[in-house]
């Protein structure tokens, strides 16, 4: 009804309208600040300060929840199963990594002006074609999001064009987040094996080590998952986005109305990626690493968990899966790490059994029986 | 219990001792003596003397001693007697009497006096006890001795080594010992020994050969050559056939891991993604019967077999009742809640048992390999598993072609509904294939545990391995798991020298998906009603 009444709209701009989405921003946007506040504003000692350390523990899960977005724009709205955006993600992760190795330049332990450590130290004398262009900010930002949008592109070509779906499809896309993990921890892939990607300094100039950056990347997070948000809210409620939802209930009558429906899961798949490689690369310089672990088929399957467990096909519901189990996860981890595991796996099966749509599902139901008992009450006084 | 029996056998040992020891040496042990005595001498080249002098004595008991000078286990006592030490391991090492063989009890090394050797010494003594050998009527000790001789031929022992091949009844002892002859010939620039060593594969003779082939004579040169590309020839065959059953070994592994998940994949269109786990539980189960019953690791392995199955089929009914039967026609979601099982059921392992590898033995029946020819031995417990996996497919090819729960399972997977309208209870065949897919899963676990290590991560690193062959194969389809297991294998074994094991993989994951383009359904797809799920 909304989206007819402001068909008129620039797309993009549409789901500002929306009343779900106004909240899901005034939210973060309102968290993005108080969190500023307290940790720019609060003197240190004071028990509501917010220290450095928890700001960039904030960044990270922001950079969870944008990911979280992506996968829920494919699962929750085209029926795609994905256990494989973990790879997307990486290689975000890793575009950006290259300009933050690059950008050492000389300071590194070996001292090579070109040469990352790595290559020094496994005898390399010159770099590899791919490491071209990434001492440019701007090359690497764009490869940020087309190195996995390309990849999405022909897997996705590949896959939906034969028609590749259901549990098939979720087993190849785990096959692929393999066989990247495994090339990956090659060290002939140039891309520092096993190690990975570390010890960054600065990005864009600005000190990776300081709070300031830590403060600003946070904010950056932020920004970009409200971004993501609207974007993904916008492809949803626009009349693509509902094609994507015929598809996902009944893929075959969609293409019998005669919708090519490869094309636009093939859109839509693509997009997902490419914001799967923004969280990725906003989640490097956070956490100052990158290694091959980030392709581990549990990690990606872990991300389609903070999905279910928010919700699916809401978007604002894998943003607060997202938060609420990775926060579990620090919290567990640092208590009893043994548990954690078990904590998983009977996330897994008790969101799946009990609850099929997740928090967001409760919220809704909530909402739905004030909103009844309202109009019951109504009725009755009347 | 075990203690007590071991305590009454050493009383009854010891009771038994001080009459053994009444026995006295017969009147030629002077002489025998005299040998021996030879050996304690500091000079080395007069051991080497006396080493001789052992050799040409015709003493029976010639071969022991050189055996144990050898090992160092030849030492003399305080008091002049010589003894062989059983065992030197430990602070006190039971000894016998050299010349009588009777068994002296326990001394303490400090009381014993080792008869040193150098390693010329060394060499002599195994060539010596070589050709002492190949006089023994024992063949297995004749053929040892042959194959230890190849190369080490000298001019010495080439006019002898002619006549044995002549009066050798056994014929691996006469072409182990004509070959060894060729070798020295070869070596000595011979143009007879080479034709004899054409076809050979013993790396020894490889060496001669490719000596000869760079050598001054020309004629010998070229002969030795041409025999060189045709061992090459036939090496290149021989490592082509370790290839294949390598591959097929690798493959009958990912036959029995997949094959179970085809099963419950195919019926219920469920993906168990703990499937990995119940392989794990098998492998477990296997190290436990070897725990319950410590010393008959074959006798623990034949039972693990009908105990893992069980083990993995109860766990899968659990599962399946405990979980799946709720999320019925929602496979993803199955994927996920399954998924979160294996996580469960790994960490359970892990804190239970332990995080680390648990090794299960292999019992003797199943180690060592067949011995084809000297560039191709294949390994036993290999050839077990490629067995097993073919008898396991056998049964369950059985079990759905000619039982009624097999009838069942077909008609449950063609058409739901109807199968359920005539009467078929559906949920029942649903937890009967279930438990009988984990059963076949436990079945791989045992077979594994053979193979690798037990550890909480054996599942896993399989899981994708066998969605990988159920996938290329096509669902539904037990011959379509065998042929696809089987050929995965041995691509990845054929891949594997010029690419690396991880490359390996790699292009064989990246050919499946490109395969599912050309044939979506997989190798064998379904056809006919059932193609339509």
């Amino acid at each position: 009804m909304m989206t007819q009444s402001s068909s008129s709209q620039f797309w993009l701009t549409r789901p500002l309208g929306e009343r779900t989405t106004q909240i899901f921003l005034g939210v973060l946007f309102a968290a993005l600040l108080l969190v500023t506040v307290l940790h720019l504003a609060v003197p240190q000692g004071h028990p509501l300060y917010v220290n450095a350390y928890t700001v960039n523990l904030f960044g990270k899960y922001l950079s969870y929840a944008l990911l979280a977005v992506a996968v829920d724009l494919v699962w929750g709205y085209l029926g795609i199963l994905s256990l494989g955006h973990g790879a997307f993600f990486a290689i975000g992760g890793y575009a950006m990594g290259m300009y933050l190795m690059r950008q050492i330049g000389d300071r590194g332990t070996y001292g090579h002006p070109v040469l990352p450590d790595f290559m020094v130290f496994l005898n390399w004398d010159s770099l590899p074609w791919y490491w071209y262009g990434f001492d440019m900010a701007w090359f690497a930002f764009a490869m940020v999001l087309l190195a996995p949008g390309l990849l999405a592109l022909v897997f996705g070509f590949l896959a939906f064009r034969s028609r590749v779906t259901g549990v098939y499809l979720s087993i190849i896309t785990q096959a692929l987040t393999f066989a990247l993990m495994l090339a990956f921890f090659r060290n002939e892939m140039g891309f520092g094996g096993n190690n990975g990607l570390t010890d960054f300094r600065e990005l864009l100039g600005y000190n990776l080590r300081s709070n300031d950056t830590r403060l600003g990347l946070f904010i950056a997070t932020g920004v970009a998952l409200a971004l993501g948000y609207i974007l993904c809210r916008a492809i949803v409620t626009s009349k693509l986005g509902r094609v994507c939802v015929a598809t996902r209930d009944a893929e075959a009558r969609t293409r019998f109305i005669g919708y090519r429906v490869e094309r636009f899961q093939l859109f839509v798949f693509v997009v997902s990626a490419m914001l799967a490689g923004l969280a990725g690369a906003l989640y490097v310089p956070q956490v100052g690493i990158i290694n091959p672990s980030e392709f581990s088929p549990l990690f990606s399957i872990e991300i389609v968990l903070w999905v279910a467990l928010g919700g699916r096909a809401t978007l604002y519901g894998a943003v607060i899966g997202a938060i609420l189990v990775n926060y579990a996860k620090t919290v567990f981890t640092g208590v009893m790490p043994d548990a954690w595991l078990f904590a998983l796996g009977a996330m897994f099966v008790l969101v799946t059994v009990l609850l099929p749509k997740g928090v967001a599902g409760l919220l809704i139901r909530r909402k739905r029986q004030k909103h009844d008992e309202r109009a019951s009450t109504g009725e009755a006084s009347a | 219990m075990r203690r007590f029996l071991i305590l009454g056998l050493a009383c009854l040992l010891m009771g038994w001792l001080p009459t053994a020891q009444a026995q006295q040496a017969s009147p030629d042990d002077s002489a025998a003596l005299e040998l021996l005595e030879a050996l304690d001498v500091s000079s080395y080249p007069a051991k080497g003397e006396a080493i001789t002098a052992i050799l040409q004595s015709d003493d029976e008991r010639a071969r022991d001693w050189l055996q144990a000078l050898l090992d160092g286990r030849l030492q003399r006592t305080e008091d002049g007697r010589f003894v062989i030490v059983l065992d030197n391991s430990g602070r006190n090492w039971p000894v016998e009497d050299a010349l009588t063989n009777e068994s002296l009890g326990e001394m303490s090394r400090r009381d014993l006096n080792r008869i040193g050797i150098n390693n010329a010494l060394r060499n002599q003594l195994r060539s010596a006890i070589a050709v002492v050998d190949l006089y023994s009527p024992n063949v297995d000790r004749r053929r040892t001795s042959a194959t230890r001789l190849l190369g080490e031929v000298d001019e010495e022992l080439a006019a002898p080594l002619s006549e044995l091949i002549a009066e050798e009844e056994d014929g691996q002892v006469q072409r182990r010992l004509a070959q060894a002859l060729a070798i020295y010939q070869v070596e000595s620039g011979q143009l007879e020994g080479v034709e004899a060593l054409r076809g050979s594969l013993h790396p020894r003779a490889r060496v001669a050969l490719s000596r000869a082939a760079n050598g001054d004579d020309p004629i010998v040169a070229d002969a030795a050559r041409e025999a060189l590309a045709s061992i090459e020839q036939n090496l290149k065959i021989n490592r082509g056939i370790e290839t294949l059953y390598f591959g097929l070994s690798l493959g009958s592994v990912l036959v029995l891991a997949a094959i179970g998940l085809a099963i419950t994949f195919g019926v219920m269109g469920v993906i168990n993604m703990a499937h990995g786990e119940l392989i794990m539980l098998g492998a477990y189960t296997t190290w436990m019967m070897q725990q319950l019953l410590p010393g008959q690791p074959g006798l623990a392995l034949i039972l693990s077999i009908p105990a893992g199955f069980m083990v993995a089929a109860l766990v899968g009914i659990a599962i399946e009742r405990g979980v799946i039967q709720f999320l019925k026609g929602r496979p993803l979601e199955t994927l996920l809640a399954t998924f979160g099982i294996s996580l469960i059921l790994q960490q359970l392992v892990r804190t239970v048992i332990s995080p680390l590898n648990r090794t299960v033995v292999t019992p003797e029946w199943m180690s060592g390999s067949l011995v084809i020819n000297d560039a191709l031995s294949l390994t036993l417990n290999r050839m077990v598993v490629l067995g097993f996996a073919l008898v396991v497919f056998a049964s369950l090819m059985l079990i759905m072609r000619r039982t009624r729960l097999g009838l069942e399972v077909r008609a449950v997977t063609q058409n739901r509904a109807m199968a359920r309208s005539m009467g078929i209870r559906a949920t029942r065949v649903d937890i009967m294939t279930f438990a009988l897919g984990s059963g076949v899963a436990g079945l791989a676990g045992v077979a594994l545990s053979q193979l690798t290590n037990v550890g909480p991560n054996l599942g896993q690193n399989y899981i994708i391995d066998s969605f990988m062959v159920v996938v290329f194969g096509g669902v539904g389809n037990l011959w379509g798991t065998l042929v696809a297991g089987l050929s995965l294998g041995v691509i990845n074994q054929i891949l594997e020298p010029w690419a690396g094991a991880v490359l390996a993989k790699i292009i064989v994951l990246v050919f499946i998906i490109l395969f599912i383009q050309k044939r979506p359904r997989g190798l064998f797809p379904q056809k006919g009603r059932a193609a339509e799920g």
